[in-house]
């Protein structure tokens, strides 16, 4: 093996950097599932009876269904009765401000580099922080109130606003939409909700951050955004997760709905634990994220940096309703060590002039597994729909694959559809150059790993570049740097 | 500056140099020449020190280092500089981003604070006048789409901004017209100075009417088997390499 590729090895056999327990006290569910579990969740967030029998349908339909084999991904059965469903910080309190909070769950943000009122002073942004179940601390509420934004977890939602989850509630994901989706339906713990009315650009970009903290525990989470006719909002999600020994599930649905001339831009970092080198442990993330652009001239953006999970089953996907709507998804997805990744979209063309973009540009690296699967479907009344989709492939090292699966169904003659791939390996010659003007084989594979990902780092809020290209670093070069 | 005795290498199992000698002074100019396959190329992979090419004798002293002890990028931070043949792309990179990274960690390496973005682009405007080049390239990505001068003008700029202290031309003429090889030579002229020192690769007695130097080597089957001034190379160019063959083949 020559000296770059063991440099490159030693590179992409990095550990997990950011794998930590927190010792909060839990109140969790007996292990297992079944209608008393789901109705002790129900009673557990006091919801009524209208969703409880909402999960209860879910459930019932999820009993009917089996596990989807078909993504190129693989591993052990997933028992569902060894899964605890809920799980909640014990101490609830009311915060008045941020020196209320656990001191714990303070110490963990703080290693995760997530200070809230740094977040608040510096950054202007509003952060739901959601600690396995329950939202912890919400802040800049009220100034998103006065313009009549809602921004609150989930739970809160469904008694501030049933209304409006009543309303939305599985309108773009439903519960019988596929199994995991249906599982989620049935137990989801907490999430966040959001709307803005009509008319309402949001002023500041909205986040949460999730992280799984409770051996053993699935995490369900349910994120619904809408904005009203004319309203623009960018969201942000980012997750990391402590290391852990057993493989945990997450299945979480993001359902997003852009009425006439409404934008939404969704933008996440992804970073659950990934398992060790040799792929023991893990999260399994099996999300559904959908968004549909029921108005004219809708418009819903998706932009995606995936580096963590052991497995990744995520299509965010958009369904172009209205005429001149539009669907974007932009994806980094890095694979290393044992990880196994099958992500991509689904653009669903339906109104006449649809457009939508595709971009995706995956990482290969270790002995990792990396496919894009994406469709494109034009339906037989999207006359004149257009859509362009570039997918890219990046080998790093010898021992990891990299996949491309595209699928295009048109029926109307009229659409336009382009489909670019490549597949490229990180030269041993580009890294000699970066080399031979003094930069380390590092820090070479970190140059020009972002340089392939700019365009897709371009599309994301300004501090979450940052904190995507220091991921990517870390996803990189891990504990070597 | 540069000490190379009894230097042997191979590639791929070929052996290519075979036992090569030869002093670089600081502030000298050694012009390289010879017929192709004679080792020129390797020799200035060897001294960067490219993984694919085996040292398998002799010692190189570089600024009193042993060189062949360092690895390529601490070869470049102790101020060898390789201008390429083939000068490599480097996609969605910018010229501009690729050269911060590079200064600084030169910088680094001397105990010196990295240059903020205004010193930077500073120097870098300063430089990019040298070999008369656009501002836009600095904005596109390294070397991709590049014309074949503008990579070796490229070359030089990068040359300009690190400040070896060898620079090595690897037939930075091959490619050239007349007037990016006039640009290239004059930032070559222009960053001649006492302490710095160069060894010129090449092909053609051309580039040696504008880049004049002190020596002229002439390699053949991996040595150095006849030394002289730019008066040698005039004779290459009106006599060929048969003559140099001959006397060879005589002394063996």
């Amino acid at each position: 093996m020559s000296e770059d590729l063991k440099i490159l090895d030693e590179v992409t056999n990095s550990e997990y950097k950011w794998g930590f327990v927190s010792n909060i006290e839990s109140d969790n569910a007996p292990k297992g599932l079944n209608e008393d579990i789901v109705r002790f969740i129900s009673t557990k967030k006091n919801e009524p009876e209208w969703l409880l029998e909402w999960r209860l349908k879910a459930f019932r339909h999820w009993k009917t269904m089996t596990e989807p084999k078909w993504p190129n991904v693989s591993y052990p059965e997933i028992d569902f009765q060894d899964i605890i469903y809920y799980s909640a910080p014990k101490k609830k309190v009311s915060l008045n401000s941020l020196d209320e909070l656990d001191p714990e769950i303070k110490a963990t943000f703080d290693k995760l580099g997530i200070s809230l009122e740094e977040q608040k002073r510096l950054a202007g942004v509003a952060v739901d922080a959601v600690i396995d179940s329950v939202s912890v601390k919400t802040t800049f509420r009220e100034t998103l109130a006065e313009l009549g934004i809602i921004f609150s977890s989930f739970s809160e939602a469904v008694h501030e606003h049933p209304e409006l989850i009543k309303k939305y509630l599985g309108s773009v994901v439903p519960y019988t939409d596929n199994f995991y989706a249906a599982l989620n339906s049935a137990v989801f713990s907490d999430g966040s909700f959001c709307y803005i009315p009509k008319g309402v650009r949001c002023p500041m970009e909205l986040s949460t951050y999730f992280r799984i903290n409770s051996a053993g525990t699935g995490q369900f989470e349910r994120t619904l955004i809408i904005a009203d006719e004319g309203a623009t909002v960018s969201y942000l999600e980012g997750c990391t997760a402590p290391m852990r020994d057993e493989n945990q599930l997450h299945a979480a649905v993001v359902e997003i709905v852009s009425h006439s001339d409404a934008n939404v831009k969704y933008s996440t970092v992804q970073n659950w634990y990934p398992g060790d080198k040799d792929g023991k442990g893990g999260i399994y993330n099996f999300v559904t994220k959908r968004g549909i652009c029921l108005g004219d001239r809708a418009k819903i953006s998706w932009t995606q940096v995936e580096t963590g999970s052991a497995i990744t089953w995520k299509y965010p996907s958009v369904i172009l309703k209205g005429n001149y709507s539009s669907g974007e998804f932009y994806s980094v997805a890095v694979t290393n060590n044992m990880q196994q990744a099958d992500t991509g979209t689904k653009m669903i063309h339906i109104g006449k002039n649809t457009k939508s973009i595709i971009v995706s540009k995956g990482i290969s690296c270790g002995r990792s597994q990396n496919s894009y699967r994406g469709l494109v479907r034009i339906g037989k009344n999207a006359d004149h729909a257009r859509n362009f989709s570039q997918c890219d492939s990046l080998l790093i090292g010898d021992k990891c694959g990299a996949h491309t699966f595209p699928y295009l169904e048109v029926a109307n003659k009229s659409a336009r559809v382009e489909h670019e791939a490549t597949t490229s390996k990180v030269g041993e010659d580009q890294i000699f150059y970066c080399n031979q003007r003094g930069i380390s084989t590092e820090d070479a594979v970190n140059l020009i790993v972002n340089g392939y990902c700019k365009e897709v780092f371009n599309q994301l809020p300004m501090e979450f570049a940052v904190e995507a290209q220091k991921l990517l670093a870390i996803s990189l070069e891990g504990s070597v740097g | 500056m540069l000490s190379i005795k009894n230097l042997q290498a191979s590639v791929e199992g070929r052996q290519i140099l075979n036992g090569l000698h030869l002093e670089v002074k600081p502030g000298e100019v050694h012009a390289i020449m010879g017929p192709n396959g004679s080792g020129k190329s390797t020799l200035a992979s060897v001294l960067a020190g490219r993984e694919e090419y085996e040292v398998n004798g002799g010692q190189v002293t570089f600024l009193g280092q042993d060189l062949l002890e360092l690895s390529p990028e601490d070869r470049a931070r102790a101020g060898l500089f390789l201008a390429f043949q083939y000068p490599v792309e480097i996609p969605g990179v910018s010229n501009a981003n690729f050269l911060k990274t590079a200064v600084n960690e030169v910088r680094k390496s001397r105990g010196l604070e990295p240059l903020d973005s205004k010193d930077f682009l500073k120097l870098m405007n300063e430089k990019m006048k040298l070999v008369e080049m656009d501002k836009s390239m600095t904005q596109r990505s390294v070397n991709e789409g590049f014309s074949g001068g503008e990579k070796k003008r490229n070359e030089i700029f990068q040359m300009a901004m690190l400040e070896p202290t060898l620079a090595i031309l690897d037939e930075t003429d091959s490619g050239l017209d007349i007037d990016a090889l006039r640009i290239v030579s004059n930032g070559v002229n222009a960053l001649r100075g006492k302490d710095r020192s160069f060894i010129v690769i090449t092909h053609y007695q051309r580039l040696l009417d504008y880049i004049v130097p002190d020596f002229v080597h002439v390699l053949y089957k991996g040595r150095i088997v006849k030394s002289g001034t730019k008066a040698l190379a005039l004779e290459l160019e009106e006599k060929g390499y048969d003559w140099i063959k001959e006397e060879v083949a005589v002394n063996a």
